[in-house]
């Protein structure tokens, strides 16, 4: 039998010929990432072992994004234990407010991962390297402590799911519509376990960004990873940022998949999830009379410059609703410079919004535009779990950047064609 | 090992959001975590629950982000078990890796009501509902899992590993 993609890179990395899934193996890893949240407790765990020295300075990544820049005293603590931690173990890729970006947008920039790597990160959203070929998946703060100590994961070989992918995605539909349509069509554990490989023709007419902005909610599926064939877009990306060379892995012809979906790009309209699942979609010419309070742009989902620049097609000439507030997040700080070179932020900034520099902060209730009760958010993020932005009475309506761009300027959800 | 407690039940899809919001993730202590565990979805649950209790919950439990706080706040609160028809993976593996008790049990499940006294063996896999009489039994963790469990979680399996090596 044949093996997945997935399959190909976890048996090279535990140095088998062969992987079935089901089994058990332990992997050498090529990146181990935390941020300000989940490595402390790593480095709690790290030292109580004794462990030492990390593997390898070059191998860790450690990104101070969630409540940064520090949102209270406790947020603080945290992060300079983090830091204590980069100096004394010369983490080579420790990067401080100012250098720093959203992890999952800015270890693909620095070209820290490559197609073939396998990557664990303590972070749930580290799927989004399956954009790249790697197999890249979330893990807790002691499987990072563990990869810190041994450069070492134990895994279970996931089966997976093929997503067939043909046709073109119409206008103003982008990456997050597609994850949201099929995370609407399998539930938010309906590839529980599982890798969710796409493939297809249909891959081709995806840009990078699509295709980090599908993968990066793959665990919203419940899947352990997503991931992506590699074409001639993912090689000139992997050139254009690293100088570290990529290992192509393709699925085996006879590869075994539980199930394959065929979705045509196509037929995927404008889609908005409801509170409080990621799964609970709807096409947004549905979503009529919704008013909302908030809209976020950004996120290790859709803060990438393309994201930025749909955002701003829709804004440019326009002015945010009263009594809306938009926020706007870079997801580093080299998207935030492009924005401003080309004039994005001149846009954001003349059609009312906020323009934040990088951080997770409102996507995860963190800080930089809380919801209070009975408060609703249109957001380019990735959940809408009860409270996940604020009060527990709050909302948060998913969709994509040009979306959540024209629901800020109505008031309400609404598409870009109805401006 | 045997544990016995009242249950708090819960439905699908309980996510580490609710288990323990992002707000108070400015700490790693578990006692700290604890006075908020599952104030999102339960908010009586932090005066409720007593130390053995056992949290039983329906498909995809603690899905979300990967924050450990999620089963640190559980286990901290004095929760010895949580029992659920299907685990995220990422929570799973965070359970196993600190030492928290879990299994998967979906029959189990359908069959404990909110407050019913449970017993489990944590060995062989028997879920004994002590309020109606009924049993069940979870299938038990492959050999690879019972290797951490029984080392004490992941970083005393490794500590082991490197002794026996070294």
């Amino acid at each position: 039998m044949g093996m997945t993609i997935t399959q190909k890179i976890i048996a090279r990395h535990a140095g088998l010929a062969s992987v079935k899934a089901g089994q058990f193996v332990e992997c050498a890893l090529d990146l181990v990432l935390g941020n300000d949240i989940t490595a402390p407790i790593a480095i709690e765990e790290f030292e109580k072992c004794g462990a030492g020295r990390v593997f390898d300075p070059a191998k860790v990544a450690l990104v101070p994004d969630h409540f940064t820049p520090n949102k209270d005293i406790a947020a603080a603590t945290q992060c300079a234990r983090m830091r204590r931690f980069a100096r004394s173990h010369d983490i080579v890729n420790y990067f401080e407010v100012g250098q720093m970006g959203i992890e999952h947008a800015l270890l693909p920039e620095m070209g820290l991962v490559v197609s073939g790597d396998a990557v664990i990160g303590a972070d749930s959203h580290t799927c989004t390297y399956g954009a790249l070929g790697a197999f890249s998946t979330g893990v807790g703060s002691t499987d990072m402590a563990a990869g810190m100590a041994t450069g070492r994961c134990w895994f279970k070989v996931p089966a997976a799911f093929n997503f067939r992918l043909t046709g073109r995605p119409g206008p103003y539909v982008g990456g997050k519509d597609v994850i949201l349509h099929i995370i609407g069509l399998i539930g938010v554990d309906g590839a529980l376990y599982r890798s969710m490989e796409f493939s297809g023709e249909g891959v081709g007419a995806l840009t990078m960004d699509d295709r980090f902005t599908i993968a990066n909610m793959a665990i919203e599926a419940g899947a352990k990873n997503g991931i992506f064939p590699v074409d001639e877009q993912t090689l000139a990306y992997v050139r254009e940022h690293s100088d570290r060379s990529p290992v192509t892995e393709a699925a085996d012809s006879d590869a075994e998949y539980e199930k394959t979906f065929s979705i045509d790009l196509t037929q995927i309209p404008l889609t908005v999830a409801y509170p409080h699942l990621p799964s609970n979609t709807r096409p947004v010419a549905e979503a009529r009379d919704v008013p909302i309070d908030q809209v976020v742009i950004g996120s290790c989902t859709n803060g990438r410059f393309s994201d930025l620049r749909a955002a701003a097609d829709v804004l440019r000439g326009r002015r945010v609703a009263k009594g809306v507030r938009a926020i706007i997040i870079p997801a580093t700080q080299r998207i935030y410079l492009k924005a401003m070179k080309e004039g994005l932020l001149e846009t954001f900034v003349e059609a009312g919004c906020a323009v934040s520099t990088p951080t997770c902060g409102p996507c995860l209730g963190g800080h930089m535009g809380i919801l209070a009760a009975g408060e609703r958010a249109v957001a380019t993020t990735n959940r809408n779990f009860v409270g996940r932005m604020g009060h527990v009475e709050s909302e948060v309506y998913l969709a994509g950047p040009a979306v959540a761009a024209a629901s800020a300027v109505a008031g309400r959800i609404a598409s870009p064609d109805e401006l | 090992m045997i544990i016995e407690g009242r249950v708090h039940k819960y439905g699908d899809n309980v996510d580490t959001d609710v288990i323990i919001p992002a707000r108070y993730l400015n700490t790693t202590d578990p006692a700290r975590l604890a006075a908020h565990c599952m104030e999102d979805i339960d908010a009586s649950f932090v005066s409720s629950v007593k130390p053995g209790d056992i949290i039983v919950g329906g498909m995809n439990f603690g899905c979300g982000s990967s924050r450990e706080h999620a089963p640190l706040a559980i286990k901290g609160s004095g929760v010895s078990f949580v029992l659920a028809k299907s685990f995220a993976r990422i929570f799973f593996r965070n359970a196993i890796n600190i030492g928290l008790a879990i299994l998967e049990c979906p029959e189990a499940v359908d069959g404990i009501r909110d407050g019913d006294t449970v017993e489990i063996d944590v060995d062989t896999g028997v879920i004994t509902n002590k309020t109606t009489a009924e049993r069940f039994t979870a299938q038990p963790f492959p050999p690879f899992l019972q290797k951490i469990i029984a080392a004490g979680g992941l970083m005393a399996s490794i500590a082991a590993g490197k002794g026996a090596r070294g």
